[in-house]
């Protein structure tokens, strides 16, 4: 066995760390070293997208990169959306449109939408279909899913404007 | 699943790593975007002992425009091709394959260069590579040296990079006035490697007739395919509809697939021609034939 290495990151704005081996994917450290099971495990192979985090503000499949990659880099996975007992407005979006149906693949299509939204506010529906297209849904046919985009993008939209109209 | 036990390290500088490529030999591997790699490691296809981490070497990751060439640096990602500014305005046909790899979460990570060192043939780069000419910079104990593309695919997985060498940079020389290039793909989902896929590149003189012509081939045969019959059919002539028909099933002809579960290899040729015919009319189109 490979000796153990110490991987340190910030995820959720915490200071984490976890003595690993090299071989521990990064799903896996975050699941089970962190205990934090929001991000699923779906495929396994790089194709569904359900293990989407966003690290150092960019999405990538958990499952396809080792922990120790991630070492000094900042994570956000899907319990690090809410805020002061607040839905994110994509978490809002989701619960208001139906955009789920068994819910197993919605941490990774909140935390894919989260990053599209991050880069492009207002996305037309070609790009959210874009945006969303490392993640797959069985349940939904991801009509849904692009409503659940849109409203959170419109909320957001509404927000930013009543946060210049305080100023 | 558990990709097999291995050490890992991380240098800091590209001597480093050639150090520790020289140390390891075959039993080691670099590790850049792993966005093959690691799949094939789950999957134990591969079992290197090592894994040498390229990714906080600074300075690997760059898109410039520099003596006469477009230069992509060894950790590239795909993702920044898709939002370079100099990548839209000059290399649609970079910006069309960017876009065709994989899913929004492997571009971000996955690398240009890795698309091409790591030699499957059912990449998308590769084509594009040979379609544009381009150079491969080999990094190793002794310095650099410049591999042409064409030089570059051996076999199966196995490319001309030597154990202890790094592809540090990927250089296509700049297209002159009236060139234009595009990239056609089927795959069956997003994600999915090409059924088939086709790059071309042309360069047309003021009346209209083809210069320069940069045609491959993905996914249809061991390696990718330079089409070069259909490549010297068309230099010298109109780019019209007639003579791009012929050239697509020259390059259809050049195709060697074989039958799997992407189709039969009758169909794959078939569809060869058809993407040859689409790619070769929106190059025209884009050199503003």
């Amino acid at each position: 066995m490979a000796k153990k290495q110490l991987v340190s990151v910030k995820v959720n704005g915490r200071e984490r760390e976890a003595a690993v081996e090299p071989r521990l994917l990064l799903v896996h450290f975050i699941r089970e070293s962190l205990q934090l099971t929001g991000t699923h495990i779906g495929c396994d192979t790089s194709h569904c997208g359900a293990c989407t985090v966003v690290l150092n503000g960019k999405t990538v499949k958990s499952c396809t990169m080792f922990a120790v990659q991630a070492d000094g880099g900042e994570i956000l996975t899907v319990e690090g959306l809410m805020k002061d007992g607040q839905l994110h407005p994509l978490q809002e979006g989701f619960k208001q449109e139906h955009g789920l149906q068994c819910g197993f693949c919605t941490p990774g299509m909140l935390m894919s939408s989260y990053a599209l939204l991050h880069n492009n506010p207002t996305p037309s529906e070609d790009e959210i279909r874009r945006g969303i297209s490392g993640n797959l849904c069985r349940c939904t046919g991801y009509q849904n899913i692009v409503g659940a985009v849109q409203y959170a993008s419109g909320k957001m939209a509404e927000g930013k404007m009543a946060q210049g109209g305080a100023k | 699943m558990i990709p097999p036990a291995f050490e890992y390290l991380r240098p800091n500088t590209i001597p480093e790593a050639i150090a520790l490529l020289q140390q390891h030999g075959e039993d080691a591997k670099i590790l850049s975007g792993g966005q093959s790699l690691i799949p094939m490691m789950k999957l134990r296809i591969a079992r290197p002992g090592y894994l040498i981490d390229i990714n906080r070497i600074s300075g690997l990751s760059y898109i410039k425009e520099e003596g006469g060439f477009l230069k992509i640096g060894g950790l590239t990602r795909e993702a920044e091709l898709e939002s370079s500014a100099v990548i839209r305005a000059k290399y649609p046909i970079l910006l069309d394959t960017a876009h065709v790899i994989a899913d929004p979460q492997v571009r971000n990570l996955a690398t240009v260069a890795g698309n091409l060192a790591h030699g499957d043939p059912a990449n998308d780069h590769p084509a594009t590579m040979l379609a544009l000419g381009a150079q491969v910079v080999a990094t190793g104990a002794g310095g650099e040296r410049i591999i042409p593309i064409e030089e570059f695919f051996l076999s199966l997985f196995s490319t001309a990079l030597q154990p202890e060498e790094i592809l540090t940079e990927i250089r296509v020389p700049a297209p002159p006035a009236r060139s234009g290039g595009a990239y056609f793909k089927l795959e069956r989902k997003v994600g999915d490697f090409a059924t088939a896929a086709v790059a071309a590149q042309v360069t047309v003189d003021a009346n209209g007739a083809a210069q320069k012509v940069g045609i491959a081939l993905t996914n249809v045969g061991p390696t990718p395919i330079k089409a070069k019959k259909a490549e010297d059919f068309l230099r010298g002539k109109k780019l019209d509809e007639a003579n791009i028909r012929h050239a697509a099933q020259l390059a259809a002809d050049d195709a060697q697939p074989s039958s799997d579960l992407r189709g039969p290899a009758e169909y794959k040729k078939g569809l060869v021609k058809e993407l040859a015919k689409r790619a070769l009319s929106r190059a025209a189109e884009r050199a503003g034939k």
